[in-house]
């Protein structure tokens, strides 16, 4: 528990009574009220999470787009400065070494937002490629905290009780505003934004929030948002050995522009075809899968592992999220899943179980 | 008369020595929060002492079930299939399965009442 990082808002949950587990290296609240109730205020009305573990990484100098297009899949010479573009960085043979949200800062300034489990692999991963190109990049992590305020009331609640008025920020753009940095971004599948400031003004920010009355989430209801918004949570969806073309992320790799790390391998992938997906899969009766579990054909072939499954709490289905041969990939292909020592009937659906209501 | 007995894995044991009933403690209860399922075995089962015999999925997890003694299955209670909520509500009350025991001597491993309450306090620290 020693070597477990804080964020700035530790004290304030250990204070609220959330329950504290590790997650990416930090200790971190997973849950305050429950997850089911903190997974419906971000539905219905807004909630608000502490996401400083994310990990901030600036990259400036004058090859700085160059540098940003070489490590990372979507295209950043066409990204407009103040808007955001998510993408990977891909190994060489397209396993993803991380997901991450781009944001252009200036004509030759990013800032890239990637997850705080991945911080010490990036980072290096990052210094190393840099050095070929005329950039600093600089890892500002422990600089900067962060709140994610997500819901459909998360732009008036921002302005009522922060007083930043997010209405002229579009869906994946941001705005700098002294010393802030404040994007429409989220991982709820809802309407929000994320707040980036320094530790000391994220906890006033917090505090103001609590003493307004929104609702504090953890981590808990954080996944159950993103998974059945159809979100890939790297360690599960994405890895070193899952390329985003096998998570159905291939329109986040861009092969028209310059050269980049893992280029030939999703070229490949794209134009051949994958062996392996990510699909959604719905079970039938009350088992859930979840990550790890075994997916077998009718027959009892094992065909693929559960990345992620929960019943989901907005839906009240039995979902899951699985890697599964191309060959069962196919929507409506019967499968089964084996929960422990019994297998349950499940059916191949589409992974965006629930629509998203964003901002566009 | 009925014992009350644990593991140190939360499970407990309420037996007269020649059948039982296995639930999960108060203290688990409380750690899994809403329990949307409880995987159970099947009457005629058999189950073994410290092997898992079933599971309790909260929203964010499964937690497997392990045995406190070996017996076979002469009863689950249906109660949970329907509504599993019930085994937060009173989890000494709604027991998971009642077994015959088949080798009594097991039961002097498992923890009593008091020794399992300084154990969950540890764990609390």
């Amino acid at each position: 528990m020693d070597n477990l990082k804080k964020t700035a808002l530790h004290k304030r949950h250990l204070e609220a009574g959330a329950h504290m587990s590790p997650f990416g290296g930090f200790d971190m609240p997973i849950e305050y009220a429950g997850i089911v109730p903190e997974h419906e205020a971000v539905r219905t009305r807004v909630g608000a999470f502490d996401v400083s573990h994310m990990g901030e990484v600036f990259v400036e100098g004058p090859e700085a787009t160059r540098f940003v297009n070489y490590i990372f899949t979507n295209d950043v010479e066409s990204l407009a400065v103040g808007r955001i573009a998510y993408g990977m960085m891909l190994h060489p043979d397209g396993g993803t070494v991380d997901d991450l949200l781009v944001y252009r800062m200036g004509v030759n300034t990013y800032l890239l937002v990637i997850n705080a489990s991945n911080i010490q692999k990036d980072v290096a991963w990052i210094m190393t490629h840099a050095q070929a190109f005329s950039v600093r990049a600089v890892n500002c992590s422990d600089d900067w905290a962060e709140i994610a305020l997500q819901g459909p009331d998360a732009e008036a609640t921002m302005l009522g009780v922060l007083g930043i008025d997010g209405s002229g920020i579009p869906f994946y753009g941001f705005k700098e505003m002294g010393g802030l940095i404040v994007s429409r971004t989220g991982y709820t599948g809802e309407d929000g934004f994320e707040i980036y400031a320094s530790p000391e003004r994220i906890d006033t920010m917090w505090q103001q929030l609590m003493d307004a009355g929104v609702q504090p989430c953890g981590l808990g209801c954080r996944d159950t948002l993103r998974f059945e918004a159809g979100l890939p949570l790297y360690g599960d969806e994405l890895s070193d050995e899952i390329t985003p073309v096998e998570a159905g992320l291939g329109m986040f790799v861009k092969l028209d522009k310059s050269d980049f790390i893992g280029r030939d391998a999703i070229a490949r992938q794209k134009s051949d075809g994958v062996t392996r997906k990510i699909v959604g899969l719905e079970i039938e009766g009350p088992a859930i899968a979840r990550h790890g579990y075994e997916v077998l054909d009718t027959d009892g072939n094992v065909v693929g592992t559960v990345t992620t499954g929960y019943r989901s709490i907005s839906l009240g289905r039995n979902l899951a999220m699985a890697l599964v041969d191309s060959t069962v990939a196919a929507l409506d292909t019967p499968l089964q899943v084996r929960v422990r020592r019994k297998v349950f009937p499940a059916r191949v659906i589409k992974k965006r179980f629930y629509t998203p209501n964003y901002k566009k | 008369m009925e014992k009350l007995l644990y593991l140190p894995t939360h499970e407990y044991i309420i037996t007269d020595g020649v059948t039982g009933r296995i639930g999960i403690s108060e203290y688990a209860a409380r750690q899994l929060g809403n329990v949307v399922y409880v995987d159970m075995p099947e009457v005629d089962d058999e189950i073994v002492a410290g092997e898992e015999f079933g599971a309790i999925e909260s929203v964010k997890a499964a937690s497997d079930l392990f045995a406190p003694v070996s017996g076979t299955v002469v009863g689950v209670n249906e109660a949970l299939l329907d509504n599993p909520r019930l085994i937060s509500e009173n989890p000494l009350k709604q027991w998971i399965v009642e077994i015959e025991l088949s080798d009594a001597s097991e039961l002097d491993s498992l923890l009593t009442p008091e020794a399992y309450t300084e154990l969950c306090a540890n764990e609390k620290h």
